[in-house]
């Protein structure tokens, strides 16, 4: 199995999968285990007819997506209840997001810290009510610590002392070095609440920060999965009123357009996803480079093309930061 | 303390299974598992659904156990329940 | 990868793959006679250089798989076998979803699972192995698999890790062709695996119904006894047994309340093997 052609068929055209071999089925295991993307390919292939063993393992992986939902949406309550004193708007980003609004991206989605966003002024504020909810630091460290405070969009991370579980707090969705600037207060202004009262980004934003994650915040590892919670979120919203228009609209204000212009186009290359051809635009040469980025992952789960990844990282750092600071940077952790 | 109210979540998330006096308790909604001893399992029967302050959890629990002078103590437990989000203030 | 082979161990299958040659053929020899998969495997293992000129180079294997742990300190070519095993470890701690995974050993006597829990140090792997070869059928020395539906043991019939003293003990009691080779030197001292006998291989699909939780301890001197256990007790030495209780959630609970609930538990004390041995024979009497 040369790339993750194979998970992106399974996820793309389900029944594509009940002509796999037990090789292949392992294979395909592997590499959705690898790319994140192990439960939501469970819930995909839900129904068909397929071997007892893969029903097994897929059942498996429901039941484990079910637990991971759960958890991860019981630490955005226990942040709601230590933050609730304050009266400050709190979104939460990305996976939490996604099951907390019940949108089909969550479904058996994988989980890792919980994410949020408040507003820039309120941050410190909310560091203090969270170091006295039982958060402490995950690391002692001045410079690390400086970096994230003058450069990065997000506090330190935070670890529960009792529950270990992480938590990042944003102020907005780039780092303050990165070339675009979305309007943090925009996204903010246009969120949605939930009956808990926590916030979630509106649908258009959900889709520019999921596309900004994918390209502008990374090196694209993971970026299948990221790319996955774009083509389900595009099939959900796109019946909507006006949505991509209001998808334009705020790409443009966030100054992603570029970033969800080619989402757009790897989402219907990749998944086949329905995409608006006008706000798609025309493809452009490096897409196939991202294209073959995103499917660097063989058969044994590893990961392939050595070299285009190499090149994709250095790329995520020069995104992130200008030279000179990048400079900066990689010269302080050599010498750590 | 005095008028803080405080909650537990009803006792249809709550499963429990007694261990020799101890009591495994299972919270659905976190999926954690907590040992606890008395009074924990009395004061979270009090609290389910119904949300009640400090003296009023103690003329609740009086009724079946001999609470005297043991509000202090019961405001240590309430503490420990609510950092381990099992109870929360409404 | 270059090399590979499948392995079927109880309920659980692995596909294991390395870019050297010596890890599977010692893997293959030792676990002769095992049966290949006969479907997908629940889980892949790969030994991989660390960096590509690590491959020649002083040869360090990087233990990674669907499960990997980031900070995993690679090992010497040497003990390339024991890299697959942990390699298989590794991902029944991480990934295994399906049984409550404790940290025990398990043998069968007429369809009745005795499960032996303890830090590493106990004995409970190595009197696992003896009673195995005495009249009992080895289930498992490191994993024991319940089944959150019905409350079984399933075998997890790996090959018994023996480390120091326990190496001596078996080759006494075991012919030599079921033993790998002897690694030296290795993080936890000299270890030598031991493929279980063809009763416990041929069974391995075969769960059992726990009758009695024993917690064994081993001390120099230590005067034998049998102490009672408190049944909180009981459960929390199972949970912080268990690498998976917190991932299951309810089932998980649920599994382990029963377990508790319904199975006696003892705890011994004891200075040699036999004396050992003694004990667990009154209390099978007692209890099974």
């Amino acid at each position: 199995m040369r790339d993750a052609a194979l998970l992106v068929a399974a996820l793309r055209e389900p029944r594509s999968a009940e002509r796999l071999g037990a090789g292949e089925w392992t294979s395909l295991i592997s590499m959705a285990r690898a790319e994140s993307l192990m439960g939501s390919l469970a819930y995909r292939l839900q129904g068909l007819a397929l071997p007892e063993k893969v029903e097994r393992l897929l059942e498996d992986a429901r039941n484990d997506a079910e637990q991971v939902r759960r958890q991860a949406l019981w630490e955005a309550e226990m942040a709601r209840r230590a933050l609730a004193p304050l009266g400050v708007p709190v979104l939460l980003l990305k996976g939490t997001a996604y099951a907390a609004a019940g949108v089909s991206a969550g479904l058996g989605r994988s989980i890792g810290d919980l994410d949020i966003l408040v507003p820039r002024e309120s941050l410190g504020k909310v560091e203090t009510a969270l170091l006295g909810a039982g958060w402490e630091w995950v690391k002692e460290d001045a410079y690390d610590d400086l970096y994230y405070r003058r450069w990065m969009h997000e506090l330190p991370p935070l670890i529960h002392r009792e529950r270990d579980r992480m938590i990042d707090v944003h102020h907005t969705i780039l780092p303050l070095t990165a070339r675009s600037t979305p309007d943090a207060s925009a996204l903010i202004a246009d969120s949605v609440s939930l009956e808990s009262g926590l916030r979630v980004l509106s649908p258009p934003d959900m889709i520019v920060h999921a596309a900004a994650h994918l390209f502008a915040d990374g090196d694209l590892a993971g970026g299948l999965r990221n790319l996955w919670d774009i083509d389900r979120m595009l099939r959900e919203f796109r019946t909507r009123d006006g949505f991509w228009s209001s998808l334009g609209d705020r790409a443009r204000l966030h100054q992603l357009g570029r970033e969800v212009s080619r989402a757009l186009r790897l989402a219907e290359d990749l998944y086949g996803t329905p995409v608006d051809r006008r706000l798609a635009g025309r493809r452009a040469s490096f897409d196939r480079l991202f294209k073959r980025r995103l499917l660097a992952r063989n058969g044994w789960g590893q990961t392939t093309d050595k070299p285009l990844r190499l090149a994709f990282y250095a790329r995520s750092h020069w995104l992130r930061m200008p030279p000179l600071m990048l400079a900066r940077h990689l010269w302080t952790k050599a010498r750590k | 303390m005095a008028g803080l109210s405080y909650i537990a979540d009803d006792e249809s998330l709550v499963r429990k299974v007694e261990l020799d006096g101890l009591t495994a308790l299972f919270h659905v909604p976190s999926g954690m598992t907590h040992i606890v001893a008395p009074p924990a399992p009395q004061i979270l029967e009090a609290l389910a659904g119904r949300p009640a302050d400090l003296k009023e959890l103690v003329r609740r629990l009086s009724r079946n156990f001999d609470v005297d002078g043991a509000e202090s103590a019961l405001a240590a437990r309430l503490d420990e329940l609510e950092a381990a989000g099992l109870v929360s203030r409404p | 990868m270059r090399h590979s082979h499948a392995l079927q161990v109880g309920p659980v299958a692995f596909r294991l793959g390395s870019e050297w040659r010596q890890p599977i053929e010692a893997l293959k020899q030792l676990y002769a006679g095992y049966p290949a998969p006969d479907g997908p495997c629940d889980f892949t293992v790969r030994l991989e250089a660390e960096t590509p000129w690590r491959r020649w180079l002083r040869p360090a294997v990087a233990i990674r798989g669907d499960y990997t742990l980031p900070d995993a300190v690679p090992m010497a070519l040497a003990h390339g076998l024991l890299a697959a095993e942990m390699g298989m470890n590794l991902q029944m701690a991480l990934g295994q979803k399906r049984y409550l995974l404790l940290h025990a050993s398990s043998v069968e006597r007429d369809g009745k699972a005795l499960l032996m829990t303890g830090a590493s140090g106990s004995g409970k792997s190595t009197l696992s192995a003896i009673l195995g070869e005495q009249g009992w059928r080895f289930m498992g020395d490191e994993f024991a698999l319940l089944d959150m539906d019905d409350g079984r043991l399933h075998p997890f019939p790996r090959a018994v890790s023996l480390k120091n003293q326990a190496v001596l003990v078996l080759e006494e009691i075991v012919g030599g062709d079921r033993f790998g080779p002897v690694l030296r030197n290795t993080p936890k001292g000299t270890i030598r695996h031991l493929r279980p006998n063809e009763e416990a291989v041929a069974r391995m699909r075969e769960p059992a119904r726990p009758v009695l939780i024993l917690f064994p301890q081993y001390g120099r001197g230590l005067q034998a006894a049998v102490r009672p256990v408190g049944q909180a007790e009981i459960f929390v030495r199972l949970t912080q047994a268990s690498t998976n209780y917190v991932a299951l959630g309810e089932p998980g609970y649920g599994a382990l309340c029963r377990l508790v609930t319904g199975t006696p538990a003892r705890a011994i004390d004891y200075s040699s093997t036999e004396a050992a041995l003694t004990l667990i024979d009154g209390l099978w009497g007692e209890f099974a």
